[in-house]
């Protein structure tokens, strides 16, 4: 009884505890949502989180962009690459996956091994002679540097995730469609890829997150603005106006994390799921 | 027959390589080759127009040790000191977070999945342009934490962001913030901890603390290796949010210098792109000796159970 008692005043203090440390981490990211409804001038005269005056004319300018590109081009570029990069993702590393976690073939040990080495490599080994490649391409300043790679299944970690949750699923329905005269291929479309579904949708999410977020590539393929991402767009804002224009800046702010929100929020479990078996980088 | 499971052998192999071939040409293509390319460049001076020219060790000899006619850099040094700084000081605090959180989480709470959605947010936002530039106003002179500062505590706090003193630590705080993926992973790991091990030592009288180190800290040790190791990997490439504060320089005085935004503008800044290709080789090498001592030392304090 008593300790009843006690295991409830503790579990009374946990919650307590984790609710004043949730509030204080989102803080940051609720002030930038209030901020972006709030008038330019009073934003940061303005600490509370509820704005005095509700305006939306931060998106109203915000969405025009700076000089003749608006934030609906930046959208629709981020929108293009991301749906590339995610279908790319999708169907060569799950092929791949396949061939390591199902098929038998001489040296499979030995390209898994390298397969997850690359998944330790430091991107910048490869940064720059990739640059060369694709200038001597033509390639400067279109989306394919972002988005080719990807049909050449390099991102190891996707590999790996499939890989373990292929490794998973009973074996015996691979066996029986064999028998039934389904080749490898067949067996990849017909069994193994309905299956890995959740394991899928792991995918799909975390591409499309970390290709919209990829600023670091996009910096430096992309030169014209009419090219231009959302974080391009996001920096080009930031460098190009100066202290007057923060509340249009917050608002494509927020505009450009509504995709990642809508996202996780609709496919929370998904996203733990793909978290809990592979740790993920953060 | 001998002859034709030979032929079998041949054929199966050559239609599992047929799904293999994608990954195989991106591998060779565009990873192998441009390793072995940057390796090569990393030995010469190359500024993209002219071809390279073979220098041998000089980069490296830069980097590190200098003299009168090609003297020391003293920024690379400094990069390379300041990305360890926040490395080292980030990366800790961020698994101690994470593992504080998941332990008053692990407690047959009701709400834990609500709460596992608020915690992710950070770590969900926390790799874009918004929230860097977020952080710009937030630790701004007259940003929004020194505001609340001033009117609530009335106190005289220094510009945070430009601030050589501090700067580093707004983004250590930063990346600190986005501890949801490593608190996920040690909540699912804490629920493996048989509830057994616990009652049978509190039986024996051992107290909260105690049972910390002598329980869950060893059950856990395998994951919290792993994260080490990951995100030990992934913040030597830190990027964006430094790009972001330091608006692309890595000011103030290079105090928010990481090495991956110095590679940058040396290689595509200054088009030095031999010295970029070596830098990008030290880097690697750093990080595989890091690994291979981090395997090494868990060896002997990673306990990955006797089967029991």
């Amino acid at each position: 009884m008593k300790n009843r008692t006690a295991r409830r005043i503790s579990a009374g203090i946990s919650n307590i505890i984790i609710i004043v440390l949730g509030v204080g981490m989102l803080y940051p990211v609720v002030w930038l949502i209030a901020a972006s409804f709030k008038e330019s001038n009073t934003i940061f005269t303005d600490p509370a989180l509820i704005p005095k005056t509700f305006t939306l004319q931060n998106y109203v300018q915000g969405w025009k962009g700076i000089g003749i590109v608006g934030f609906g081009t930046f959208f629709k570029n981020s929108f293009i690459i991301c749906g590339l990069c995610v279908i790319a993702n999708v169907i060569f590393c799950s092929l791949t996956a396949y061939a390591f976690a199902r098929l038998r073939f001489a040296g499979r040990k030995f390209w898994f091994a390298v397969m997850m080495l690359t998944l330790m490599l430091p991107t910048h080994v490869t940064t720059i002679p990739r640059y060369i490649i694709f200038r001597s391409l033509g390639w400067i300043d279109t989306f394919l540097p972002l988005v080719v790679p990807k049909f050449f299944a390099t991102d190891a970690f996707f590999i790996f995730l499939l890989v373990q949750f292929i490794r998973s699923l009973p074996k015996e329905l691979d066996e029986s469609a064999l028998i039934d005269g389904c080749g490898k291929f067949g067996i990849y479309i017909r069994i193994v890829m309905p299956l890995t579904m959740p394991a899928l949708i792991t995918t799909v999410l975390f591409t499309f997150l970390w290709t919209w977020d990829d600023f670091f590539n996009q910096l430096l393929y992309l030169n014209s603005p009419a090219k231009y991402t959302v974080p391009m767009g996001l920096r080009l804002f930031l460098d190009s106006s100066g202290m007057s224009s923060w509340g249009p800046m917050f608002a494509m702010s927020v505009l450009s994390l509504v995709p990642c929100f809508i996202l996780f929020f609709s496919l929370q479990k998904y996203f733990v799921q793909g978290i809990t078996t592979t740790g993920i980088k953060g | 027959m001998n002859k034709k499971a030979r032929k079998r052998a041949i054929r199966e192999n050559l239609s599992s390589y047929a799904f293999l071939t994608p990954w195989l040409l991106g591998f060779f293509l565009l990873t192998l080759y441009p390793m072995l390319y940057s390796l090569y460049l990393s030995f010469t001076e190359f500024n993209i127009l002219q071809p390279p020219k073979w220098i041998g060790l000089r980069n490296y000899f830069i980097m590190f040790i200098g003299n009168e006619q090609f003297p020391r850099d003293e920024r690379f040094l400094n990069s390379l000191f300041v990305t360890f700084r926040f490395v080292f000081i980030s990366v800790p605090l961020k698994l101690a977070f994470a593992l504080a959180v998941a332990m008053l989480m692990n407690q047959r709470l009701k709400l834990i999945p609500f709460y596992r959605t608020l915690y992710y947010i950070p770590t969900l936002l926390g790799g874009s342009v918004a929230i860097a530039v977020l952080w710009r106003r937030l630790f701004a002179g007259d940003g929004v934490l020194n505001t609340i500062l001033r009117s609530a505590f009335n106190l005289n706090p220094p510009a945070w962001i430009s601030n050589p003193k501090y700067a580093l630590y707004t983004l250590i705080l930063l990346s600190v913030w986005q501890f949801g993926s490593p608190m996920i992973i040690f909540l699912a790991g804490l629920k493996q901890i048989p509830r057994e091990y616990y009652e049978a030592s509190s039986v024996d009288g051992a107290g909260k603390f105690r049972q910390f180190f002598a329980i869950t800290l060893p059950s856990l040790s395998p994951i919290i290796f792993f994260n080490l190791v990951m995100q030990m990997i992934s913040a030597f490439q830190s990027f964006t949010q430094a790009y972001i504060v330091s608006g692309g320089q890595g000011g103030p005085l290079d105090s928010t210098m990481f090495y991956s935004l110095y590679l940058y503008l040396k290689g595509f800044g200054f088009s030095e792109m031999g010295y970029a290709s070596a830098m990008a080789w030290v880097l690697l090498i750093i990080i595989a000796v890091l690994t291979a001592v981090a395997f090494k030392v868990s060896g002997s304090l990673v306990s990955y159970g006797s089967g029991e």
